[in-house]
């Protein structure tokens, strides 16, 4: 029961940092699977879309009794303590980075993510501090599980929202499953394995702290998209599945994750 | 001979004239930016604000473009008179949403950081908006349709990856979908905005 307990807590506290409060879909979208491959488009089905979008309405009153309330709050703390906690927590997903890199072929990225941690988790008194870059070694796209999946080529298969959880895909969910696996070095030694450094409490603050964390810097933005959305669900549901193919193909250059056939057609000049 | 010369010189005055009014994207921006920072952060009443950036928007922004492409495929099945409902309507539901989206933000500052032309058509240009205590930097390209190079139009935002025309067209193809394919209830859920 106490395992159960614990996976729960952990995949919540994962998916949390991303956008899950939210969550949401429709039939199906088009979008582009790889910048290269000359708008090559996957359907992304939402499976049992009205159970989902009852779930996602539970997930948003949630969101307003519970996250955003304890966002703002988090709001109120002075600048430097967010942003040491936003470094920290940082820092600590490069556990989860670095194999993906590797996983991915990014050796380069793997050497710099690890050059990072090693400086900042010293010099940088466990992450508070970004130290590595002053040393011109910048911040790079975090990578997980789920990404590596998609870079692989496996398919999104089914989108769904899960209860508190929020958006996934089953590919994203087996990528988080992978974290509790041995995925995660920071699972691994706290939750994971009884050490005497670590608490299983550590990993969930750290989680829960996370979700805040990311919840607190996009108050704005989610209040913006709730006010102007005819449909949110569907809303959140499209910017989920962008954000992933954005960055399962690594891009930058946001060009290319768009479709262009669309706005070839519409000539109003 | 004096009247070719005549038409010649005429010819070469208009492409000057052309080439002088032909606008830089990333130059639209930085004025749009600008413009809209000083009305911003004035101390107008929030009405006045909101009129003053629908102006920008109607001279700058694409919005019957944008209304079309976010019908996705149901744009070839509507009728002319449906069309033209659905055009005032966008345009009334476009700038409702844009001074709505913007009107909270005190003073942004957004800075212009290259551009790139895709092709005759269309521009890139990416903008940082700076970071505040409430938040992070974010990226910001904006998909200039450039077809007449004299008046540059704005036709998508795409914030951090993600743009903003697509999801729109995602949400409508959602509710056209949901009501058997019915056009109708998309037109009722955007004058329900509208009013609401």
């Amino acid at each position: 029961m106490k395992k159960i307990l614990s996976i729960f807590f952990i995949t919540f506290f994962s998916q949390i940092i991303f956008l899950n409060v939210f969550a949401g879909s429709d039939g199906s979208i088009k979008l582009n699977k790889n910048e290269n491959s000359n708008n090559n488009t996957a359907d992304v089905k939402d499976c049992f879309e009205t159970i989902n979008r009852g779930i996602f309405a539970f997930n948003q009153g949630l969101d307003k009794i519970f996250f955003k309330p304890v966002a703002k709050g988090y709001r109120y703390l002075p600048k430097p303590i967010r942003s040491g906690t936003s470094n920290a927590l940082s820092n600590l997903s490069n556990v989860v980075t670095i194999p993906n890199n590797i996983l991915q072929g990014q050796l380069k990225e793997a050497g710099i993510n690890t050059l990072r941690f090693s400086i900042n988790t010293t010099l940088g008194i466990a992450g508070i501090f970004d130290v590595a870059s002053y040393y011109g070694l910048n911040k790079l796209d975090k990578e997980d599980y789920g990404q590596t999946l998609g870079k692989w080529g496996v398919k999104e298969g089914c989108y769904f929202v899960l209860p508190v959880l929020g958006p996934t895909t089953v590919r994203d969910s087996l990528g988080s499953l992978a974290n509790f696996s041995g995925g995660d070095a920071w699972y691994n030694v706290t939750v994971g394995n009884n050490t005497k450094y670590f608490e299983d409490s550590d990993y969930y603050y750290s989680r829960l702290t996370a979700g805040v964390d990311f919840r607190a810097k996009n108050l704005e933005s989610f209040d913006s998209l709730e006010k102007n959305s005819l449909d949110l669900y569907a809303s959140v549901r499209s910017l989920y599945l962008q954000d992933r193919t954005r960055k399962i193909n690594n891009i930058d250059k946001t060009t290319e994750t768009l479709n262009d056939d669309d706005w070839e057609e519409i000539d109003t000049q | 001979m004096k009247r070719t010369k005549i038409i010649t010189n005429f010819i070469i005055f208009f492409l000057f004239i052309f080439h002088v009014n032909a606008k830089e994207p990333s130059k639209l921006i930085t004025e749009i930016v600008n413009e809209a920072s000083i009305i911003l952060s004035s101390s107008d009443p929030v009405e006045s604000k909101i009129i003053k950036l629908n102006n920008i928007a109607e001279v700058n922004v694409d919005i019957e473009g944008i209304g079309m492409y976010t019908l996705g495929k149901y744009r070839k099945i509507l009728s002319e008179n449906q069309k033209i409902k659905y055009k005032k309507l966008f345009k009334s539901y476009f700038l409702k949403s844009f001074s709505s989206r913007l009107v909270d933000y005190s003073d942004p500052k957004i800075n212009v950081v290259s551009q790139k032309k895709i092709n005759d058509k269309y521009t890139i240009v990416s903008t940082v908006l700076e970071e505040t205590s409430k938040n992070p930097k974010i990226k910001i390209d904006w998909r200039i349709y450039t077809k007449n190079p004299d008046r540059p139009l704005i036709r998508d935002l795409i914030v951090e990856g993600l743009s903003l025309a697509r999801t729109q067209k995602e949400e409508f193809k959602s509710i056209i979908q949901n009501n058997d394919g019915d056009i109708n209830y998309l037109f009722k859920s955007l004058e329900e905005f509208i009013i609401k």
